[in-house]
C-alpha cells in the first residue's frame, strides 16, 4: 500500500471518485426528470408523442454509451460547436451529464411505464369512474404506486448510472477509470493493490446500496 | 394489460379535439426540434455531400465497417459463450449446500457485478501484463472482461431461474434416488434454461453495447475502426457516428425482438415453469443499462 502513502496518488484518488460522484448525481436527477416524462408520453393519449417516447427509448437503449459519450465529445462540441462551460473539465463534464442522462432517461422510461402495468386496471377505472382527467390519474393515481413497484429496479439503474458514468473518462475527464490507469502506468510494481483499491470502493459503496435498495422496495411494496 | 386503452376514456367529442390540437402543437414543436437540428448542422455545413459520399462507396464499407462489425460481433460471440459457462458454473456454486463453495462463489458474483466494466477492461489490459510481464492481447482484455461482468450478471439471472423451479421437481428427483449432480444436471437446470432464454438473449444486447467500451482500450471494433478511424480519413465524424448507431440499434433491435419472441414462445407453449416465467418477465425488464 505504498501507492496510496504519497498524497499525490492519493489526491489523484480522490479527485477522480469525486468526479465520479458529481457525474452520477446530477445524471440521475436528469435522467429521472426525463425518464418519468418520457414515460408519461408513453402512456398519454396523444400519438405524436407516443412516437416520440419509442423513438427515444429504441435510440438511446440500443446505441453504446460509449457511442454517445464519444458523439456528445466529438459531434456535439468539436463539431457543432456546442459549448457548456469555459472550463475545459468543467465542460467535459457537462457533456458527460447530457449523454449518461439521455442514456438512462430511456432505462428509467422503461422501468417505470412497466412499473405502470403493475397497478391493477380497477385502479385506473376507478379514477375514471370518478370523473378524473388522464392527468389526474396519472399522477395522483398511477405513478404513486407505480412508483412504489420500481424502487428495485430503478435502483440498479442508478448503481448501473454510477458504474456508467466511468465512461466518461474516454472524453478527458479524469474520473476513477482514468485515474486508476494513470496510477497503474506510473506503479507497474503495485498494480493489485492499486486495482483492489478502485474496484473496493465501487465494490463497498454500490454492493451495500443494491441491498438498501432492496430493502426500501420490500417496506414500500403495495400490498395487494 | 395494455394501459393505452386503461389509463383514458376513449375520447368524446371534446377529448378527440383536444387531442387534435395537442397532436398539433407536438407535432410543430417536434418539427421544431428536427429544423433547429438540421439548422444547426446546416451552419457547420454537416450537409456537405463530401461528408456523407464516403457511404455510398463500397470500399468505407468493406476497409472500415464491416470488419469493425466483425470484431464487435466475433468479441460479443466468444464472450457470450464464456458467460454462460462461467455463469452457469458460479450459479450452481452459489446455490451448492457447502458453504466452502457458497461463500466464494457469491463474493467473486457480487465482487464482478459491482465493479465497473472499464475499470476491470483497464486493469486486465493495463495492469495484467505487469504481472506476467508480457503484453496482453487486447482481443482478450475485452473478451474477459465482457465475461467476468455478463457472467456475473447472468449467474444471478440462473440462480434466480434455478430456484424458481418447483421443489417438487427436485423432491421428485430425489425420491427416484438420483444425486445432487443429476437433480441439478437432469432436472433443475434443462427447466431453468427454457425459462432464462429471454434473458440470455437480452444480455447478449447488453454485450454487444459494452464491446464499444473496447475503443477505449483501441480494440478495432465497430467504434473504433467505423468512426473513429473513418472520421479520421474524411473528416466526417458526426456522419460516422450516426451511420454507426443506426447499425447499433438494427442489431439490437433484432436481438430484443428475438427476446420478445422467445419469451411469448415459452410461454405459449408452456413448457416453462409458471414462478420461472413470472421471473424472467421481471427479469427481462430489468436488464441493466451497461455502458
Amino acid at each position: 500500500m505504498d501507492v496510496f502513502s504519497d498524497p499525490a496518488n492519493v489526491d489523484v484518488y480522490v479527485t477522480g471518485f469525486l468526479w465520479i460522484l458529481k457525474l452520477t448525481a446530477a445524471s440521475a436527477l436528469f435522467a429521472l426528470v426525463l425518464g418519468v416524462l418520457l414515460a408519461a408520453m408513453r402512456v398519454s393519449p396523444v400519438p405524436v408523442l407516443r412516437g416520440f417516447g419509442t423513438a427515444w427509448v429504441n435510440i438511446f437503449r440500443n446505441t453504446p454509451l460509449t457511442l454517445i459519450i464519444f458523439f456528445c465529445y466529438f459531434g456535439l462540441f468539436s463539431t457543432l460547436g456546442v459549448s457548456l462551460a469555459d472550463d475545459i473539465d468543467l465542460n467535459n463534464y457537462w457533456l458527460g451529464v447530457i449523454g449518461l442522462s439521455v442514456y438512462t432517461a430511456a432505462f428509467v422510461c422503461e422501468t417505470i411505464r412497466s412499473g405502470v402495468n403493475t397497478v391493477p386496471a380497477g385502479q385506473a377505472e376507478a379514477a375514471r369512474a370518478i370523473g378524473m382527467s388522464f392527468r389526474q390519474t396519472l399522477t395522483m393515481i398511477i405513478l404513486p404506486q407505480a412508483g412504489r413497484a420500481v424502487i428495485a429496479p430503478l435502483g440498479s439503474i442508478f448503481i448501473a448510472l454510477t458504474k456508467n458514468s466511468t465512461i466518461v473518462g474516454t472524453i478527458g475527464l479524469a474520473e476513477a477509470s482514468s485515474a486508476m490507469k494513470e496510477l497503474i502506468n506510473a506503479n507497474g510494481d503495485a498494480v493489485v493493490p492499486i486495482f483492489l483499491v478502485f474496484a473496493g470502493t465501487f465494490a463497498v459503496v454500490l454492493i451495500p446500496t443494491g441491498y438498501a435498495f432492496g430493502w426500501l422496495a420490500n417496506r414500500l411494496a403495495v400490498k395487494r | 394489460m395494455s394501459t393505452e386503452t386503461v389509463l383514458y376514456d376513449h375520447p368524446g367529442p371534446r377529448a378527440k379535439i383536444r387531442n387534435n390540437v395537442l397532436t398539433v402543437v407536438f407535432g410543430l414543436a417536434l418539427l421544431g426540434l428536427l429544423y433547429w437540428v438540421y439548422a444547426k448542422f446546416d451552419e457547420k455545413g454537416q450537409w456537405a455531400s463530401t461528408l456523407w459520399k464516403p457511404f455510398t462507396q463500397s470500399s468505407t464499407w468493406t476497409d472500415y465497417i464491416l470488419p469493425g462489425l466483425a470484431h464487435t460481433v466475433e468479441a460479443a460471440a466468444v464472450a457470450m459463450v464464456l458467460s454462460l459457462i462461467y455463469g452457469l458454473v458460479f450459479a450452481v456454486g452459489r446455490l451448492s449446500d457447502h458453504w466452502w463453495l457458497r461463500l466464494p462463489s457469491g463474493v467473486v458474483v457480487e465482487f464482478f457485478r459491482a465493479v465497473p466494466l472499464l475499470l476491470l477492461m483497464f486493469f486486465i489490459f493495463f495492469g495484467v501484463p505487469f504481472l506476467t510481464e508480457r503484453p496482453m492481447s487486447v482481443f482478450w482484455a475485452v473478451v474477459i472482461g465482457l465475461t467476468l461482468y455478463n457472467g456475473s450478471v447472468l449467474a444471478e439471472a440462473f440462480r434466480a431461474g434455478i430456484r424458481s423451479v418447483p421443489s417438487g421437481q427436485s423432491e421428485a428427483g430425489y425420491a427416484i434416488g438420483m444425486r445432487k449432480g443429476q437433480v441439478m444436471r437432469e432436472i433443475l437446470i434443462p427447466q431453468a434454461a427454457r425459462a432464462m432464454l429471454p434473458v440470455i438473449v437480452s444480455q447478449l444486447v447488453v454485450l454487444v453495447k459494452d464491446t464499444a467500451l473496447g475503443y477505449i482500450i483501441a480494440y478495432s471494433e465497430l467504434l473504433q475502426l467505423g468512426v473513429n478511424n473513418l472520421a479520421a480519413n474524411f473528416g466526417n465524424v458526426v456522419q460516422a457516428a450516426i451511420v454507426a448507431a443506426a447499425i447499433y440499434i438494427v442489431v439490437n433491435s433484432t436481438l430484443t425482438a428475438v427476446a420478445g419472441w422467445l419469451e411469448r414462445y415459452t410461454r405459449r407453449t408452456g413448457r416453462a415453469p409458471r414462478q420461472a416465467a413470472v421471473a424472467t418477465v421481471a427479469g427481462a425488464g430489468v436488464v441493466e443499462p451497461q455502458g
